[in-house]
This record gives structure tokens, C-alpha cells and sequence, in this order.
């Protein structure tokens, strides 16, 4: 019942304090699920793309991949088998992750391991000075780029139980609390 | 060979490309192609200060007050009814024509542009033209209150007329010099088509007789009024492209009507075409309607490739670059595609070399002096080939629209290019009069002509008509004076290269011109007039 | 109450169902609009090209036995080739590899890991003392064992390439020389039974036609022209779709040279900075270097812009239209021409040598019905890509290939018509390596197009980056360990070397040349 405290005002407060706080945190749940579904869209189709092209790969990527984990990204590269095992993770986590994000299942898990993935992106080519971006990326970025804020965003969502509205979640929630 | 440089093409905005249709006269300026920054302004500045180029302003043009100019036609048959038309002359077919057009699709201006058009002051009142289903198509739609036109059977007895002051001459190409020749020594004014001659005897006697004559000689080469072309013509005398060493213009064509294959009337036979007016001094054979309306195929009559549309765009060059007669020149080429009985080629390579440095071309700071103009043409493809004025500095594409890119390799440039205020890659001047208007292209032979400013330009962001303005300035000259801008000079000059082009290319050798002795270097064994005359593909 | 609550909250937690019903209605949307506004899967198939990716040949890496190979020449192209069997000096090799692994990979890589053909450079020819020195210590420095190779197969210099030719051991040769020791290198190396990767141009003058095509045929042994640029991915590609005849009737087929440096011009005795380069009568070998070229005092210009000489070589047609036509031969076949014209001049570089700047070649195809044309230019790098003009469509082929449907075009008229394809736009661009047949290909162009841009010398097969160069000499040691004849091979060489120099001679003679194919010679109109 930890998620209904939060999101509903208790009787005890006064009128005026009680509606302001109820419009606030009503915006910000409000908002917090947008997010949610907004970024598991963006997730699960990135994932559907990839499905349907087989012939993508994290190649060009990784290829591309400069700064700390360039030497991951080679050694990635170098082994066919792994490249693969590469490809399908990142393909199918996409899809699964958007999906639990979209759907509200397991959705902590899916945000943190979404957080992860992007926080893996940042970190295989990180807008450094120094590090010149082999394949250009539209807009300008320092060290900051949107990979860092999508991650940061999810971390949110996974902290956030007001995310775990409009929810699958919901439902196990509810059961296991009553 | 070395690898490419390494660095990656900056993503960069374009800049802004699209006219300013209010400013008179300029059309659209752009100043394309700078890298996205804060100091775009301050970049523009440079690119202007560096390049110094005016989109400059069309010649102006005198008074057209005053009795009508009598003017008769001389060849009524494609090029004539669009001459007459630029004179405020159209059929009643084309008109009615047009006009369902029009209703058809309403983004086709073609009537509205002519009905827009500013009155010549041209009576039309003579025609002349062996065709008489031509001939009478003129009467029924130019005879009216204001305008009584009669037809001459003979070009001599219009020419001997006192009630023609000028004529207009669209005939085959065997016809233009002994006609205009005529014409001058008659005192007439005289508006000749292009090639200017067939053979290179009459372009001398041609010479001569606009010399001596009071008639005002125009050759139509209207592409010179084109504003792209005043224009580059800043660009030149600024020497923004470095030393030009080559000039690359080509024809691509692909269609039947692009290849001169042109219907034939259903109405013509013995009894309505005058057939000895048209053979002339042809060699006479026997009647042929193939000969007739499509007399471009064959050398008799016309002048293939190189009189036909080699001479538009070597006038386009001469008119920006002030070139002149070529050194040698060294043709090739065959019939690849049309192979229907025609002994013209249908792909040919024209090189025309400015070697001699005593010779060269104007360039500025030209210590370095040379360059080849290099004609390539196809009738068995359409696709576009862009004009190219290749300097050492920069690059100019010159059609309808011009843009300068400046080379990577460029000395003059080379800070700015290293700054990142130029970018090879993109045009740094764009000047595109067309910006605000769209143009529908109606055909592919349409779309030919469109790129080589010879359908259209533009006055004040108006879409005009260069046949038109051309027509114009030669009616100014006649009341006003003055030397027009396409005379018997540039005529001149434009007879002997096509005639250099054509006979290198049937004889297989290469053509020499002598300045100093103003002739073409002799072959021994050879009659050159008679090589370019013979009515075959190739002399042995 | 809980069945109201249960029920309140069963519909709040399928709130994301509807969001995914959204999500993957607008994906069939656009997957039904791309189809239509992305032809090119409507296009490929209607021009029957389905299997255009698959036409491109995987690189196989079977090695058989140590091949030994022994180059003369050892200059920038020596050097070069050296590089591409593996061998170079071991601080080049590790700032070029730095360098690669910055830009995120490449050729070097690759040769890294697929490279080693098993082949020793044991031996090292080369007048200039400077350059031979250069070339020992390349050989001494394998990529893939830091020096194991030369260890076990030690490199040698000679000063005449005869006593290298004398050597059992050597099994065969690479040529890298100036061009008027070509052919009579090759003669003699073949005659010595080793094998040939000869670099272009194949002869210098006409009279070593013959006596090269002839030794060649009468031999057992693999010669290759060092014409790398058909290893390209798009040209197995292009391939397909010539043969076809997917273009139509082809009149027209432009090539050109476009460059604007002095260096591009082979002016090149001199550094970036201005400085004279190394060499002098005492380290240079100037006789032997010489030849049969006429007797001149030492000249350190000669020497390095040997190029710009007609002493040497054919000038542009020799170093780069050679390129040019091997190119676009290989493509189409197009063999010799009935007459050839050349024209041009000095404009700009009046300076060392005869090599003119602006050059314009015909080659009259009339019984083929085309026209070949070969423009170049030293003074101006404005890019004008290849291309093939034919009555249906024109194609470009440089490191990508793009078709473009003629708007008269009466085969692709229901394409044009159906608005699937443009005469404005090419109807078809294969870039390196791209899946034309995936429907969302947003994913791979964008790289894919870096890629293509970083250089002609460079090919993507299998996805894998490969140097052209690489890909050539292998397909040479391929044919001498498994036989085989490749792809720039003597037939080949005959007609680029007619063709040469029947240009060659119409441009220094300034007439036309034609071709008397009975009695196989070049008359002078």
C-alpha cells in the first residue's frame, strides 16, 4: 500500500496544503508513467527495427567504439560467435525491456537493466574531448549526450514506484499486499 | 594512390539558398555551403569579401517608341513560329492549344506567359517558307486589322520588298549565309538562326557584307541573355576560378524528337512543298519528305552536332569567357544509337584547344595560359550533365542556375578552406533565378533546353522568355543603335569552330586555325567547303 | 467493494496495452509506407536482381605452401605492396595500426587477422641504395610474427635484377620499377620461370607488345597487372548488372582524371617543405635505372617525376587511364577500339617533362557502337564520376555504384510511371556492404557511407574492411598455388597496352590512330 501513500492524500491534512500537494504529485506521477511508456516505446522499437533487419549488427558500433571500452568492443569484433551472442542480447533485450517498460511487467528490473544497456551505449563511445565520433551523430554533445540522459531517466522510473502506475505490476502488487 | 583524408564531412546546415524575389533584378542570391556556427553572419561577410561577386544587372535596353518595325519571316517551321511568337506573334493553334493546357493543369503558364508579354512594336508582314501549309498558317492566324501580312514566294522578293524593313531567317542551315548575305546587301536588318553559316566561304562574304551594310545583324544565340550568364561574367573578370584549363558542355539526349526525328506533315507533297526553293545549292535530288522536315540528319542541308548544338553552348562559353576561334580542334565520334539513314553523328566528342599562348584566352593574372572547351554529346541518353568551368581555384556549374564550389586543392582559397569558411564540397555562390517559381518541365527535350538557359530566364523574379529579350535588344538596336550583343563577330567566331568541329570530324584529323592570317590552316590534297558540303558521314 | 476495486485496477493496469496497440499499428504503417516510398525492394526485384548481394564472392583464406617472393623496386608502390603481403618497418606499422584503431578499425586490422597469405619476401632489388635498405627492412618486419618469417626465410639485396632472377630459391616476382623496365622485366623473369604481379602500365612502347604477350602465352607460370581497383565489391556488383543489359544500349562511357597538386601532377623530387629528396649519383645506380632510355646526365627530377617523362612511361595514360580502362574493360569487355584521338596540353605545369594537364581521349567503338572517353585534368579537382551512358539508365561506379533510370527509358517506363523511380535520382545506390533488401535500412547507411567515402582503396566483403591491393596480390598467389587464371591477366593486358598505345601515339603524334585487328597493328591515319 506504500505506492497509494504517495500518490493520495491523507485526510488529516489541511484542505488547501492537501490540494496542492494532490495537483503536485498528481503531474508528477502523471508524468513519471508518460516517461515510462514514452522510453519503453523508444526501446521497443529500436528491438522491432533490429528484428526485422537481420542483417544489422552491432558491428558498425562497436567498430566505432572508442575511449574506455574500445578494447571490449575489439575483442567483440575480433570473435564472430561472441559478435552474435552481442547482436541477439542487444536485439532481444531491446524488445523485452521496451515491452515490460510499455506494459508495466516487472518494470523495476526492465528500467534498471534498460538503464544498464544505455548506460552501456554512453560508455562504448563517450562524448570525450579527444574522441571524435567515427560515424556521425545528429546534434552536439560534452560528455553529456542523450544515451547518458535516456539512462539517468530510467533509474528515475526505477526508483520511482509512482512509475508503477498504469502497470501490470500493479496487479501482482495489489494481490501480494492484500 | 593515397588513402582518403581521414577526417569526417562536417554534418552543416545549408545555408540559405532561396531568392529574394523582391530585390529588382538580382533574382536569388545564395550564400551556401558555410559550416553551421554562431558566426554564420561573419562568415558570410567573408565569403562576400572573398568573392566579390555582383549578380549583375541585364543590359538596359533603349527606347521601342515609334512606327512599327515591318519584319518579315523567312522559315516558318518550328524555330520560326517560336521566333514569332517572341515578336507577339503566336498561332491561333498554339493559342488554342495552350489555352487547353492551361484549363488542364493550372500550373502551366505558357499562355499567360505570352499573353503577359511586352509589345514589341513588330509588325509581321511577310512570309516566306516553301511549306505552303506553313506559309498559309501564318496568313489565316497573322492577318488582321492591325496587321497585314502577305507571302512572298521567293525570299528575294521579299527581300526586295520596301515594305520589309527586317528579316527574320529560320531556314535550314544550307539557306542562312546566301539569305542573310542578301538581306545585308539590301540594307535589311537581319535576325539569323544559328549555325550562322554552312560552309566557310559565305562566313566570310557573310562578314563582309554585315560590314558594309547599315542592317543590324543578330545571330540567335538568346542563351546570352540569361542571367546566370551576366553573372558569370562577373565571376570571370573578379578571376574567382583561378586559371580555367577546361571547359566541359554537353548535349544528353534520348528522345526520337531530340534526335531531329520530326513528324512529318500529312499534307506535303510535290504540289505543296516548292522543292527547288528548298534544295537550293544542295546537291538536287529527287522529292523526299524524310530530306523535307527532317533535313537535320544530313549534312547537305544541316550541320549535325556541331552546327545544331555545339554552337549554343560553345556562344555560352565565348559570351562568359571571351575565348574566340580555337587553336585546333579534334573531333570523334559515330552513329551509335540512330542508326535510321542519317549521315550525322549521334555521339560526338568535340575538343577545341587554346594552346597557343599567344592566343589564349583572356585570364586574368595569366601567366599560366591555356585551356580546352570540350563538347561531349549523346542522343542515346538523357541523362543531365552539368556545365563545368574547371579552374584551379574553383569549379563553376554553369546552366539555368550557377554555383561556384571552390577546390580543395585551391591556393587562392586555401586559408579559407583551411578556416572551414568554404567547403569544397559545397557550393560557397549559388545563384539561382529560378528560387521562387516552380518550373514544370514538360518534356525531357524541354528540360534540355531549360538548363542551358535557352527557355527561360528571369527579369525582376519574372519568368521571361530569353528568345524574347533577344528579339528585343536587336529591335533596340534597330531604332536606338548600337552593337549587339550576339553581331557578326561572335557570329563569326562560332561559324568557324562549328566548321572546325564538323570537318575534323569528317575527315578524321585535326583542324588548325592561323590567327594571324585569319583562316583555317590548309590541308593539302583536301577542299575543306567541299569535305564539309559532301553528303556523306565521312571523307576518306 | 473489491470487485469494484479489482476491476478499476485491472484497467489501470492494462493502461500499457493500448499504448502497444499504438505502437504497433504505427510500425505497419510505416513498414506499408516505406515499402511504397522505399522502392528499391519493389525495384531490385523488378529488375530481377535478388541476388545482386550474394554476387559478391566471399574472400577465402586456404593458404597452401610459402610462396617467395622477390620485388624489384622498392619506391612509394613497392613499398606498398610490401605492405599489403604483411611486411613493413615496425614502428610504421604500429602508429599506422594506432592510428586505424582511432578511426574504429580497417584494412590493417583485417590483414592482421586474415592476412598472412604465407608468402616471404626473400629478396630486394632496387638502384637506389636508400630505397633497397627501405625494402630489407619491410621484409625483415612481418605484421603477424614480428619477424619470424624473415628469420626462417632470410631477405637478400641485389643490386642487378638478373642475379635475382638467377636465384632457385625465389619463387616469384613483383615489379614496381619506373615503366620502361616493364615488359623486359617481366620477359625476363618469366623466361627465369617465376611468376608475375607486374605493376601498371603492362609496356612502354609499342614494339614490347608482342614479345610480352607472346612470352607470357608461351609460359606456364601466373602473370597479373597491377590493376586493383575490380576488387571492389561494386564492381562484382556492376557486373551483374551490365550483363544483363539493364542500361540498355550504351553510346557513351565517361572516365576521367580529376586532380590540382603538384604531387598529383608527379612533380615529386621535392618534400612538403620544399626540400630536394635524398639520392645522388653515388647511391643511385643511375645506368642500371636508366635502361634502355636514352643516356642523360643524373638528374634527381628524372629520377623521382620519372613519370612526367615520355622517356618512361605513357604519362597519364600509362599511370592512371590505365586504371581507368582495366576498369571498365573488365566490366564490359570492351577490348580494342577502331580508332583512338587524343588531344591536350601543358596549361599549367609547364615545367619537367612532357606530361600534359588537360588531356582528351576518344576511343571510337563503331562496331560496338560506343564510344569510350578518357578526360583528365591536373588543375582542377572538381569530381566527375565514372559512368556508363545507355539508352535506358545510366550507371556511376566509383566506391559505390548508383543506376539512374532515363526519363525516355521505354523498359523502366512503369517504374517512372508508378513513381517508383525518378530520372532526377538514381533508382538503385549500393554503397559498400549494405543489405539492399532489408526494409528499414535507416540502421547500417549511415556508416556504411563513412565508410565508402574514406577512400577507393578500400572494400567491405562479408562485412570485413579489405584493402584492394591485399585482394589483388591474393588473388594472384591463389592462382599460382591452385591455378587459375586472374583477373588482370595477359589477354587483358594486350588490349590495355594496344590501346595505350595507340593514345599515346595519337596525342604525341597529334593524329588519329586506328586499329587493323587481321594484321594486329596500329596504323597511323
Amino acid at each position: 500500500m506504500i505506492w497509494t501513500k504517495c500518490c493520495w492524500p491523507t485526510l488529516s491534512e489541511s484542505p488547501d496544503k492537501v490540494n496542492l500537494q494532490m495537483d503536485n504529485s498528481r503531474w508528477q506521477s502523471g508524468l513519471l508513467v508518460t516517461l515510462r511508456f514514452l522510453i519503453g516505446w523508444h526501446l521497443l522499437y529500436e528491438g522491432i527495427v533490429k528484428v526485422l533487419n537481420p542483417g544489422w549488427s552491432a558491428y558498425a558500433f562497436l567498430e566505432g567504439s572508442q575511449g574506455f571500452f574500445a578494447g571490449v568492443a575489439d575483442w567483440i569484433t575480433s570473435n564472430q560467435g561472441i559478435l552474435s551472442v552481442v547482436d541477439a542480447l542487444n536485439t532481444w533485450g531491446l524488445v523485452a525491456i521496451g515491452l515490460a517498460l510499455v506494459l508495466g511487467l516487472f518494470t523495476r528490473p526492465a528500467a534498471f537493466a534498460g538503464a544498464t544497456l544505455l548506460g552501456l551505449y554512453y560508455l562504448f563511445n563517450p562524448p570525450f574531448i579527444g574522441i571524435v565520433p567515427t560515424v556521425p551523430m545528429e546534434g552536439s554533445y560534452l560528455i553529456v549526450n542523450k544515451n547518458l540522459i535516456e539512462a539517468v531517466a530510467l533509474l528515475l522510473i526505477a526508483v520511482s514506484p509512482a512509475a508503477r502506475s498504469f502497470a501490470v505490476d500493479a496487479l501482482f502488487v495489489n494481490r501480494k499486499d492484500q | 594512390m593515397t588513402d582518403k583524408d581521414k577526417t569526417i564531412p562536417k554534418l552543416s546546415r545549408r545555408g540559405l539558398l532561396r531568392g529574394l524575389g523582391s530585390v529588382p533584378l538580382l533574382g536569388a542570391v545564395g550564400w551556401a555551403g558555410m559550416a553551421a556556427s554562431d558566426k554564420f553572419s561573419d562568415k558570410r561577410e567573408t565569403t562576400r569579401n572573398a568573392l566579390n561577386i555582383n549578380a549583375s544587372a541585364p543590359p538596359a535596353v533603349g527606347s521601342m517608341s515609334g512606327d512599327p518595325i515591318r519584319v518579315g519571316i523567312i522559315g516558318f517551321g518550328g524555330r520560326g513560329h517560336r521566333l514569332c511568337m517572341s515578336l507577339g506573334f503566336a498561332t491561333d493553334d498554339w493559342l488554342e492549344r495552350m489555352s487547353r493546357a492551361a484549363s488542364n493543369n493550372p500550373d502551366d503558364n505558357r499562355l499567360a506567359d505570352y499573353l503577359d508579354q511586352d509589345d514589341q512594336n513588330v509588325r509581321l508582314v511577310g512570309v516566306c517558307d516553301a511549306f505552303d501549309v506553313r506559309a498559309e498558317e501564318a496568313l489565316e492566324s497573322f492577318n488582321t486589322e492591325t496587321n497585314k501580312i502577305k507571302r512572298y514566294r521567293t525570299y528575294e522578293d521579299m527581300i526586295a520588298s520596301s515594305e520589309i524593313d527586317a528579316v527574320v531567317i529560320a531556314t535550314p542551315d544550307h539557306w542562312h549565309g546566301p539569305m542573310a548575305i542578301a538581306a545585308l546587301e539590301a540594307g535589311k536588318h537581319v535576325y539569323l538562326e544559328k549555325p550562322m553559316t554552312h560552309n566557310i566561304e559565305e562566313t566570310y562574304r557573310l562578314r563582309e557584307a554585315a560590314r558594309n551594310s547599315k542592317g543590324v545583324l543578330m545571330i540567335g544565340h538568346h542563351q546570352r541573355q540569361t542571367q546566370s550568364f551576366l553573372t558569370a561574367q562577373d565571376v570571370i573578370r573578379k578571376n574567382v576560378l583561378g586559371h580555367i584549363s577546361l571547359v566541359q558542355v554537353n548535349t544528353n539526349r534520348n528522345k526520337d524528337t531530340g534526335a531531329w526525328q520530326y513528324p512529318i506533315h500529312e499534307k506535303a507533297s510535290p504540289d505543296t512543298i516548292d522543292w527547288q526553293q528548298f534544295i537550293g545549292s544542295a546537291p538536287m535530288v529527287p522529292f523526299n519528305k524524310e530530306h523535307f522536315f527532317r533535313w537535320r540528319k544530313w549534312w547537305a542541308y544541316g550541320s549535325g552536332l556541331s552546327g545544331d548544338l555545339l554552337s549554343h553552348d560553345y556562344d555560352r562559353i565565348n559570351c562568359v569567357l571571351n575565348m574566340g576561334i580555337p587553336d585546333s580542334v579534334m573531333s570523334a565520334g559515330g552513329i551509335y544509337t540512330h542508326r535510321d539513314g542519317r549521315n550525322v553523328p549521334d555521339v560526338m566528342q568535340v575538343s577545341m584547344d587554346y594552346s597557343d599562348p599567344r592566343n589564349a584566352p583572356v585570364q586574368n593574372g595569366g601567366i599560366k595560359q591555356g585551356m580546352t572547351v570540350l563538347y561531349s554529346a549523346t542522343l542515346g541518353n538523357g541523362h543531365t550533365r552539368p556545365t563545368l568551368l574547371m579552374g584551379h581555384d574553383g569549379t563553376m556549374e554553369l546552366d539555368n542556375r550557377l554555383r561556384l564550389f571552390t577546390d580543395a586543392d585551391s591556393t587562392k582559397f586555401a586559408e579559407l578552406i583551411k578556416a572551414g569558411t568554404f567547403e569544397p564540397d559545397k557550393p560557397v555562390f549559388e545563384y539561382d533565378p529560378a528560387a521562387e517559381g516552380v518550373d514544370a518541365f514538360t518534356s525531357a527535350t524541354t528540360a534540355y533546353f531549360a538548363n542551358k538557359g535557352l527557355l527561360w530566364t528571369y527579369r525582376d523574379g519574372k519568368r521571361v522568355d530569353p528568345t524574347f529579350l533577344h528579339l528585343r535588344e536587336w529591335l533596340s538596336c534597330i531604332r536606338n543603335g548600337g552593337k549587339p550583343s550576339c553581331g557578326i563577330d561572335e557570329g563569326f567566331e562560332e561559324a568557324i569552330t562549328a566548321h572546325m568541329a564538323g570537318l575534323s570530324y569528317k575527315m578524321g584529323k585535326r583542324i588548325d586555325w592561323d590567327p594571324t592570317m585569319e583562316e583555317l590552316v590548309p590541308i593539302p590534297g583536301y577542299d575543306l567547303d567541299e569535305v564539309l558540303l559532301a553528303n556523306v558521314e565521312r571523307v576518306a | 467493494m473489491p470487485n469494484k476495486f479489482e476491476r478499476r485496477t485491472l484497467l489501470k493496469a492494462m493502461a500499457g496495452v493500448p499504448v502497444l496497440g499504438a505502437l504497433g499499428f504505427e510500425t505497419l504503417r510505416k513498414l506499408k509506407y516505406d515499402a511504397k516510398n522505399n522502392p528499391r525492394k519493389e525495384i531490385v526485384r523488378e529488375l530481377g536482381l535478388d541476388d545482386l548481394l550474394s554476387s559478391v564472392k566471399p574472400v577465402t583464406t586456404n593458404n597452401g605452401d610459402l610462396i617467395r617472393v622477390g620485388i624489384v623496386g622498392f619506391g612509394v608502390r613497392g613499398a606498398r605492396l610490401a605492405k599489403e603481403l604483411g611486411f613493413m618497418e615496425k614502428s610504421r606499422f604500429e602508429r599506422e595500426l594506432a592510428e586505424e584503431k582511432e578511426t574504429g578499425g580497417g584494412p590493417l586490422k583485417t590483414k592482421l587477422e586474415r592476412g598472412n597469405f604465407n608468402v616471404s619476401i626473400t629478396g630486394i632489388c632496387d638502384v637506389f641504395d636508400l630505397h633497397a635498405e627501405n625494402g630489407l627492412v619491410a621484409a625483415r618486419h612481418d605484421i603477424f610474427t614480428g619477424g619470424d618469417i624473415a628469420k626462417a626465410n632470410p631477405v637478400k639485396r641485389y643490386t642487378r635484377y638478373h642475379d635475382m632472377l638467377a636465384e632457385p630459391s625465389i619463387d616469384a616476382i613483383i615489379i614496381a620499377t619506373p615503366d620502361h623496365h616493364h615488359a623486359q622485366m617481366t620477359i625476363d623473369a618469366i623466361n627465369a620461370g617465376k611468376h608475375v604481379y607486374c605493376e601498371k602500365a603492362p609496356v612502354h612502347r609499342e614494339d614490347e607488345i608482342l614479345p610480352l604477350y607472346e612470352t607470357v602465352r608461351n609460359s606456364d607460370v601466373v602473370y597479373q597487372m597491377g590493376h586493383q581497383n575490380p576488387q571492389n565489391a561494386v564492381f562484382q556488383q556492376a557486373r551483374l548488372i551490365l550483363d544483363r543489359g539493364l542500361l540498355g544500349n550504351i553510346s557513351h562511357i565517361a572516365t576521367t582524371t580529376n586532380r590540382n597538386t603538384r604531387t598529383g601532377a608527379w612533380i615529386r623530387h621535392k618534400t612538403g617543405s620544399g626540400k630536394i629528396k635524398p639520392g645522388d649519383a653515388n647511391s643511385i645506380d643511375w645506368k642500371q635505372w636508366l635502361g634502355k632510355a636514352p643516356q642523360v646526365p643524373f638528374s634527381i627530377e628524372r629520377f623521382y617525376s620519372w613519370a612526367r617523362f615520355f622517356e618512361y612511361d605513357t604519362g597519364l595514360y600509362g599511370q592512371l587511364f590505365s586504371h581507368e580502362f582495366d576498369a571498365v574493360n573488365q566490366l564490359l569487355d570492351l577490348g580494342i577500339p577502331n580508332t583512338v584521338s587524343a588531344t591536350g596540353g601543358q596549361y599549367f605545369y609547364k615545367e619537367l617533362g612532357d606530361m600534359p594537364d588537360v588531356l582528351h581521349t576518344s576511343f571510337e567503338y563503331a562496331d560496338k557502337g560506343t564510344t569510350l572517353t578518357y578526360s583528365a585534368n591536373l588543375t582542377s579537382s572538381q569530381s566527375r564520376p565514372r559512368t556508363i551512358y545507355g539508352r535506358d539508365a545510366s550507371m556511376t561506379i566509383g566506391s559505390d555504384l548508383t543506376m539512374t533510370p532515363d526519363g525516355s527509358s521505354e523498359r523502366y517506363a512503369g517504374l517512372l510511371e508508378k513513381g517508383l523511380a525518378d530520372p532526377s535520382r538514381p533508382m538503385l545506390e549500393i554503397l559498400e556492404g549494405s543489405d539492399i533488401s532489408s526494409p528499414i535500412d535507416a540502421v547500417t547507411s549511415a556508416s556504411i557511407k563513412y565508410y565508402a567515402a574514406r577512400g577507393l582503396t578500400r572494400t567491405f566483403i562479408d562485412g570485413t574492411e579489405w584493402d584492394v591491393t591485399q585482394l589483388h596480390l591474393k588473388e594472384w598467389l591463389d592462382c599460382i598455388r591452385f591455378g587459375g587464371t586472374p583477373s588482370a591477366n595477359i589477354e587483358k593486358a594486350y588490349e590495355e597496352a594496344v590501346v595505350i598505345a595507340m593514345a599515346d601515339i595519337s596525342y604525341r603524334e597529334q593524329r588519329r590512330t586506328s586499329w587493323d585487328p587481321v594484321n594486329k597493328q596500329i596504323i597511323r591515319i
